[in-house]
């Protein structure tokens, strides 16, 4: 049994990651432009447990700042983290392809188009998250489409294709609209670059479809472990590989949507968590959707932490930071891990 | 044992014909290589036996139609290897061998405690045990061939389809691995058919051969039949010398068609009489291999390299 245990799963990498979550939760929750403690925030998250009753000691004015503006934002980040880094995962198994990211068929182009069009347009910004989101899943469907048409095969080379092509045509839309709206470019160029606004409605505006997204993904592990031998392989196993690409592409495709709806554009998420994941504890995607969620949730609360705490009162954009801490931690997992190839 | 029949089989790609009324036929627990020139349609047949392209004509295993198995079904009957593998380099040997259980698992199941075993065992088998947790990235040619072959066996199959299982692999290791096919095909009552392209390792190990070119049938039946002098010169425009090796099998030698005038090249003529030591071609030529007697190993460790 000592040599397949490997196969069946890592518990240990996953109840690491659990800790390395939680901890960035709480660092997330304590930190900011007031302090809070980290005896207050536990105290006060178990008097919210029925049937438990104890005394924070926190002051209304903080527990008001922890549960209307903290927690919102942090449970946010964390979503959204942990989405964008398992949908790259799933982009990255369904495309054989370690470059391959969320970003890859047009979501974020399709998003930024919708989403420039009710900022400059419609300007309703309580509806801009519905943009984004119906605007990334078109983008995903038309690339989809056009790369169905164009390869009646389905191979994954013409989708590619075509997700270039659209998200080229959509970003050409959108610079268009925005140009012809001057004075709105500093709202639309906040918004690209992604931020985590965090309070409640936003939480339960995508958790419906975080909540299907993520279930599909992590039931399609072994799966994608199947397609990553080939497609001639996975049929012959008695798979049908077009089905399984489809339906991880439709639920990482609504992940990305979910998660782009609430905080824009975030890059570097969706395709360094999940390499990071693979140099440190192996490829089969059993473990690396699991654990990208997990390690893509503490990676964007640390983000978001660093961005409202650094030019404090100012902001940071979000996708500034995932880059700054992201490319050289990056580099540095490469480097220690250089004799694994991915 | 389970016999495996082609009859007819037809595929076009492009519109353009590729393979044009193919028919073959392995009992169950036989041999059968596929020999033909660069071309000839060789990895295309065993993909379309396999289902893996759009083919007329009809694939049968035990008299039954593939067509009419469920891809799960067919897949715990037939498992297949193709020419250069995809082995994603994180995965472990055994995380990629335990992907031949794949028919066994419903779509959303998770693998049992028998189906770890049965890899487990695979592994063991094949000497593979120590290296289950290395990632496939590590692995060198020979041992590389081993873990393709161990997914194979694991998937339980009675019928094996390798497409070129020797290729990018050197003599020493080409050899254990085809000693290796054979030994499990002679324990378990694997019925095997591989492309091969090297006309030597095919008469050794073979029972049966089907030359094809240009996507037809040209020749089939008993290896001696097959791998004759005019046929290889007709359809591989190669000149060789075909030899009885001391088993029996033929032996193909590439001989210069135009040797110079010195005695460079050996002279099959001069009667290098058969010392019996096998490895050696009888004229002394090297590069055949001569195959071991059956059911016995080579060695209980193949590639310690």
């Amino acid at each position: 049994m000592k040599q397949t245990r490997a196969v069946t799963s890592r518990p240990t990498a996953l109840v690491v990651a659990l800790a390395v979550l939680v901890i960035c939760l709480l660092a997330g929750l304590m930190f900011g432009a007031a302090g809070i403690s980290l005896k207050g925030i536990v105290l006060e998250l178990l008097d919210r447990v029925p049937f438990v009753s104890v005394d924070s000691g926190l002051s209304p004015v903080e527990r008001g700042l922890l549960f209307q503006l903290r927690l919102p934002r942090v449970v946010l980040a964390a979503v959204v983290g942990g989405l964008l880094a398992m949908a790259g995962a799933g982009y990255q198994g369904v495309f054989r392809n370690p470059l391959a990211d969320p970003y890859l068929l047009g979501a974020a182009a399709g998003a930024g188009f919708t989403a420039t069009l009710m900022i400059v347009v419609v300007q309703i910004d309580g509806l801009v998250p519905l943009a984004a989101f119906g605007g990334a899943i078109g983008g995903v469907l038309l690339a989809y489409a056009l790369g169905n048409t164009a390869g009646r095969g389905g191979g994954t080379a013409t989708l590619v294709l075509a997700g270039v092509a659209v998200a080229s045509f959509l970003s050409a839309l959108q610079t268009f609209v925005q140009q012809v709206r001057f004075e709105q470019l500093q709202r639309i160029y906040s918004w690209i670059l992604g931020g985590i606004g965090g309070d409640w409605s936003q939480v339960w505006l995508i958790a419906p479809y975080a909540l299907v997204s993520t279930v599909v993904l992590l039931a399609h592990g072994r799966l994608l472990d199947v397609l990553s031998v080939g497609d001639d392989e996975a049929v012959s196993l008695g798979v049908n590989a077009a089905r399984v690409r489809f339906v991880v592409l439709c639920a990482a495709s609504l992940a990305t949507a979910s998660a782009v709806a609430v905080s824009g554009l975030i890059g570097f998420v969706g395709i360094v968590v999940p390499h990071v994941v693979r140099r440190l504890a192996g490829g089969s995607y059993r473990v690396v959707l699991p654990l990208s969620l997990l390690a893509g949730a503490a990676f964007l609360v640390l983000a978001d932490l660093v961005a409202r705490t650094v030019l404090a009162p100012a902001e940071l954009p979000i996708g500034v930071v995932t880059a700054f801490i992201g490319a050289p931690f990056f580099v540095g997992v490469l480097r220690a891990t250089r004799t694994v190839d991915t | 044992m389970s016999s495996i029949e082609v009859r007819n089989l037809s595929v076009a790609l492009d519109g353009r014909p590729v393979l044009s009324g193919i028919g073959l036929s392995a009992r169950g627990g036989e041999w059968l290589a596929v020999i033909g020139p660069n071309g000839a349609g060789k990895s295309t047949l065993l993909r379309a036996m396999m289902g893996l392209l759009e083919a007329q004509g009809d694939v049968l295993v035990d008299g039954v139609p593939a067509r009419s198995l469920k891809p799960r079904q067919r897949a715990r009957l037939m498992a297949y290897a193709p020419q250069s593998p995809l082995l994603p380099p994180s995965l472990t040997v055994s995380e990629y061998a335990l992907l031949g259980r794949t028919p066994y698992i419903s779509y959303l199941g998770r693998d049992s405690r028998r189906d770890r075993d049965i890899t487990e065992s695979v592994l063991e088998r094949l000497d593979l045990s120590a290296l289950a947790t290395r990632p496939l990235g590590h692995l060198s040619g020979g041992e590389r061939q081993r873990v393709v072959l161990a997914r194979a066996l694991v998937q339980q199959a009675p019928v094996l389809l390798l497409d070129e299982p020797t290729t990018a692999l050197d003599l020493g290791h080409q050899q254990q691995v085809l000693e290796l096919v054979d030994r499990l095909r002679l324990a378990d009552g694997l019925t095997v058919v591989t492309t091969i392209h090297d006309l030597s390792l095919a008469g050794q190990y073979a029972d049966t051969m089907l030359l094809i070119a240009e996507g037809r049938h040209v020749a089939s039946g008993p290896v001696k039949d097959v791998l004759t002098r005019s046929l290889l010169a007709r359809h591989f425009g190669a000149h060789v010398r075909v030899d009885q090796g001391p088993d029996g099998r033929p032996l193909v030698n590439l001989i210069r068609p135009a040797p110079p005038s010195s005695g460079t090249v050996p002279d099959g003529s001069s009667g290098t009489a058969p010392d019996g030591s096998s490895g050696t071609a009888p004229d002394g030529f090297p590069g055949t291999v001569t195959r071991g007697h059956p059911g016995v190993a080579t060695g209980g460790s193949p590639d310690r390299s």
